[in-house]
């Protein structure tokens, strides 16, 4: 946790974390706890009114079916994310991790996506999968397949699956590879000798090698599908049709910021904030346990 | 590598002090700030009204700033309300029009305004229907309207020719006929149909005359209840559902989401607002019509009249007397007839006073535009009921979303449209008494 | 490599050239949908090669201004746009690489409080809390300049906790060197910890410009000029005209542009990024 030689203590250090330690009062735990706050309030949303409720919002929340699917969806939908990109970017790390030629170019062509806004993505993907205008929904249609998102709920899910995960694998490729190119060379020399073929040779030697680097990226992923995608879910579907794409921060985002109900927001949000100071607990245990080595 | 940084933060925070030095920078006249959530092309339209106010008079200058879509305008404008900093005007669509009347000391009604500034307001100069939807149950008008419109019937005039439609549909029965004949000479779908809320529920209610929730929708007090899942609306969901599976009916999604579907031809019957008028002339490749919507015969003889959507301009407190001078100024430029008839004739939006409207028919507009007064003269088909005179829902917006979502279940076939309308009339009427008992 | 096995090798060729075709292709339909002009874009079906306005929608984007109102120019929304990832990215660095020398350098009384302070900011979106925190910024007298824009966001763990690793993997002997040649906190700092944390600076830096290009809502709710706007903000704009079909050609165009510079950032520091990864997550 600390060195085991250090500086004398002085007022230094005070000094070199107020910064961090301002911004961070200021603009996230003041407004967390605002957040707290909030969520036990019944208010109209100017703030004329208000009324303290103690944990009705929660109990109203909890009580509403409605939210357990949502939470249920918010699982499947960032499960099926970090799965697909995780082991698209892998696939593709290790192919580029193997080839001799042409790694850098097939690099720069991969990490696109990683430039282009959640938003943006979202909108992209709409517009190719337009049950109307997209060129896909065409194709499909030309083989006799039915595209309509708007209508049909799977085919939302899986459109934001997709667009999702289209976003997310240059990340995980770049780190991916990033992580096999450390391993030393020497080792897998050493396996080919011995016989071993490219596939052996990477589940025996890399795979084991990055899993660091697949721990890591699998916290990462999670949590990029639990909240960064809002802005494709926002962009291509807005939760429909009828909730198939709701999940649980877009539900935040949606009853707050769109229909104005503070309370019962800001009580999914203190929930999202609990659920993240857990994953973050978890991945801080487990890497400071790998520091330990 | 630490040097370089350090000169990339001085340099960008010179910029950053450049610039907030600009925006404090005063001008003589007073700064009226006005959010708009007028995108595109009505953006532009925005500004030049703007301009032309401020080139009038040399007191005030109006500032219009575009905030995203409808909802993050109103967000945005509550938000800065709650810190202080909101604007003189804002655009508010016509769903969030409970929620600003119950923030009494937040809105500033536009008809005390005016009389405080010594503005005279002829109420009696703007259409029935499109004020009354803005009034509180004494009349008093609280926000200024805007933009506003009214769901018609698109036609695309080839496509009934070529399959033999010879008359413009009045009716639902004639429309499922003509649907039946454009999918039987090839195409893929007769008719669909966006802001599914607005159009199969608010506004087939009002031309039904028929209440869709109990206190005159909303208008008569806070304790009303949805009863929007009678047996004439139930009835026509049920019937575009079953005219699904002959393609008579196709779902296209929320809001205009559905246009491409008429602009594409896949179907040869579009109800939606009129003013996609603008839109369509521009894309369509094919000659196209617009009349009222249709009604069904057997809840109705002769239709009652639609009701509006789009937005209106509310005035917040909590600014300089004098300001309010100038707000009420423009608010009067605003409705002139001449600045009302222009903005009607680019927009596609109805004008909202008489005056406007009897000008554009002199400068011949309709003439050259057929069709483009379909939506005022449905608007004011009949003096409005109670039923028809607009709905005034709490929380509306999430109730709008319910009700989108149950009628996707119809349409996916997960729920009839009974199980669906009684299940957005259970969960809207959780809303309203959430809003009621916040509003207490 | 290491032996020849020309089947796997291809093999991997194949399956590369496939993931390009897949990820690259919406990249490509966004550059065809810029070449075209705006009645050929909601006309079924949509083109796959170019047309022949690319030049036309580019002037048209730079010169004549797109989104609302056709008053912003693209230049002028991308130069915020640059300034507010550059700030974000800069102000991140330089407040984290702080505060982790200080947490693993010093021990001092409520050293874990601030730890656990930064820590608990790890990853919660700004989306969650974003009306608490715009009452914040306004009470401040942020709204409508770069600050607003940018300190909010750089309330975030992420960096300072990378720093805290790397600083970890530092020889202890290094710091007992320096002590010897009497060289004070700062000046081993300077010397010592930040040429060694070269590579990790580059990386963060990555991908800390394009979190800060690619906000949209933050910088909606927090701007009221124009001359404030950015381009993700613009591109958004231009999809939510009321009651108008967007204007596809011009859409296509500006997210185009917009992409320009986070992945001139990447492609220009991949090198180093590749390898400030690698160090961290060893």
């Amino acid at each position: 946790m600390i060195k085991r030689t250090h500086f004398k203590s002085s007022p230094l250090p005070y000094l070199l974390v107020a910064p961090q330690i301002l911004i961070t009062v200021a603009f996230f735990i003041w407004p967390a706890s605002q957040a707290v706050y909030q969520s036990m309030l019944l208010e109209d949303p100017f703030g004329l009114k208000s009324e303290f409720i103690w944990f009705e919002n929660y109990v109203l929340l909890f009580s509403d079916e409605i939210y357990f699917s949502t939470f249920l969806r918010t699982v499947v939908f960032s499960s099926l994310v970090a799965f697909l990109s995780l082991s698209i970017a892998l696939l593709l790390a290790a192919t580029a991790d193997h080839v001799v030629r042409g790694t850098r170019t097939y690099r720069t062509l991969l990490i696109w996506p990683y430039a282009v806004a959640p938003v943006v993505a979202g909108t992209i993907w709409m517009f190719i999968f337009d049950p109307t205008l997209g060129i896909v929904s065409y194709f499909l249609h030309g083989i006799g397949y039915e595209w309509n998102h708007r209508l049909n709920g799977n085919q939302a899910m899986a459109l934001i699956v997709l667009a999702a995960t289209w976003k997310q694998i240059s990340y995980n490729f770049l780190f991916f590879l990033a992580g096999m190119q450390a391993i030393p060379k020497s080792l897998i020399e050493a396996a080919a000798i011995d016989g071993a073929g490219p596939a052996r040779r990477f589940w025996t030697i890399i795979f084991p090698l990055i899993s660091p680097t697949t721990f890591f990226l699998m916290v990462m992923n999670i949590v990029y599908a639990f909240f960064e995608t809002l802005g494709i879910v926002h962009a291509v579907t807005k939760g429909g049709p009828a909730k198939a794409t709701e999940i649980l921060v877009y539900k935040v985002f949606n009853d707050g910021f769109i229909g104005l109900d503070l309370g019962g927001s800001a009580a999914q949000s203190v929930i999202l904030m609990l659920i993240v100071i857990t994953l973050t607990v978890i991945q801080f245990r487990y890497i400071e346990r790998k520091v330990e080595y | 590598m630490r040097r370089h940084l350090k000169k990339t933060i001085l340099s960008i925070s010179a910029v950053a002090v450049f610039s907030t030095g600009l925006a404090a920078n005063s001008w003589a006249t007073t700064d009226i700030q006005w959010w708009h959530a007028m995108g595109g092309v009505n953006g532009e339209r925005v500004n030049k009204i703007a301009e032309s106010f401020n080139a009038s008079q040399d007191e005030f200058k109006i500032v219009p700033v575009y905030k995203g879509n409808y909802t993050e305008t109103m967000t945005a404008a509550i938000a800065s309300f709650r810190a202080k900093k909101h604007p003189h005007i804002v655009q508010v669509f016509e769903v969030g029009t409970a929620t600003m009347m119950a923030a009494k000391g937040a809105v500033y009604p536009v008809e005390e305004m005016m009389a405080d500034s010594g503005i005279k307001l002829d109420k009696s100069a703007f259409l029935p229907a499109v004020i009354s939807y803005y009034q509180t149950a004494d009349g008093e008008l609280l926000s200024m309207p805007f933009n506003s419109s009214t769901p018609v019937l698109w036609y695309n005039k080839d496509a009934f020719v070529k399959a033999g439609v010879t008359e413009v549909p009045k009716t639902w029965p004639e429309v499922f006929a003509a649907s039946k004949k454009l999918v039987a000479a090839g195409y893929k779908g007769g008719f669909s149909f966006g802001w599914q809320s607005w159009v199969m529920i608010e506004n087939y209610s009002a031309w039904h005359n028929i209440p869709m929730g109990t206190k005159e929708n909303g208008f008569a007090g806070l304790d009303t209840q949805f009863t929007f899942n009678n047996k004439n609306v139930t009835d026509i969901l049920s019937s575009i559902a079953k005219g699904q599976q002959d393609n008579l009916f196709l779902y296209g999604g929320r809001r205009g989401d559905s246009l491409p579907m008429f602009i594409n031809q896949e179907v040869g019957m579009w109800i939606n607002s009129s003013a996609y008028y603008g839109g369509i002339k521009k894309q369509a490749k094919f000659d196209f019509g617009q009349t009222m919507l249709p009604y069904s015969p057997d809840v109705i003889n002769k239709p009652q009249n639609s009701i509006i959507g789009g937005a209106t301009l509310w005035v917040l407190k909590g600014h300089a007397k004098e300001d309010y001078k100038g707000v009420s100024q423009f608010m009067n430029y605003l409705s002139s007839p001449e600045v009302q008839a222009w903005w009607h004739q680019e927009t596609g939006y109805v004008p909202i006073t008489k005056a406007a409207y009897e000008l554009s028919k002199k400068e011949g507009f309709y003439e050259k535009n057929p069709g483009t007064d379909t939506a005022i003269k449905q608007l004011s088909l009949n003096t409005p009921t109670p039923n028809s005179k607009g709905v005034r829902f709490g929380n509306f917006v999430q109730v709008r979303d319910i009700i989108n979502e149950e009628m996707e279940a119809i349409w996916n076939g997960s729920k009839t449209a009974t199980e669906a309308m009684d299940d957005a009339v259970r969960r809207g009427d959780k809303l309203l008494r959430k809003f009621e008992k916040a509003n207490r | 490599m290491i032996e020849k096995r020309p089947l796997a090798t291809w093999f991997s060729h194949t399956v590369l050239i496939l993931g390009v075709a897949v990820v690259a292709f919406p990249i490509w339909i966004t550059f065809v949908g810029a070449s075209h002009d705006a009645i050929r874009m909601p006309q079924v079906p949509l083109p796959l090669l170019p047309g022949d306005q690319f030049f036309i929608n580019l002037k048209a984007a730079f010169v004549e201004g797109v989104g609302n109102a056709k008053e912003q120019s693209v230049g002028i929304m991308m130069f915020n746009s640059l300034i507010m990832a550059l700030m974000i990215a800069g102000g991140k660095i330089a407040i984290s690489l702080l505060s982790a020398f200080a947490i693993v350098y010093f021990r001092f009384p409520f050293r874990m409080i601030f730890f656990w302070m930064i820590f608990i900011t790890l990853m919660l979106p700004v989306e969650v809390r974003i009306l608490p925190t715009f009452e914040v910024v306004a009470n401040l007298g942020m709204l409508n300049n770069y600050w607003g824009l940018t300190v909010p966001l750089i309330a975030s763990a992420t960096a300072t906790f990378m720093f805290r690793q790397v600083f970890l993997t530092v020889p202890d002997e290094l710091l007992e060197a320096a002590r010897i040649d009497g060289a004070g906190p700062m000046r081993f700092f300077k010397d010592i910890l930040l040429p060694v944390s070269r590579t990790n600076i580059a990386a963060l830096f990555v991908i800390l410009f394009i979190y800060g290009w690619n906000q949209y809502l933050w910088p909606l709710l927090i701007t009221t000029d124009k001359s404030m706007y950015t381009i993700v903000m613009g591109i958004k704009q231009m999809l939510e005209a009321a009651e108008e079909a967007p204007e596809w050609h011009l859409i296509m165009m500006t997210t185009l542009l917009a992409m320009i510079p986070p992945v001139l950032v990447v492609i220009g520091m991949q090198k180093l990024f590749i390898k400030g990864l690698t160090e961290t997550e060893k």
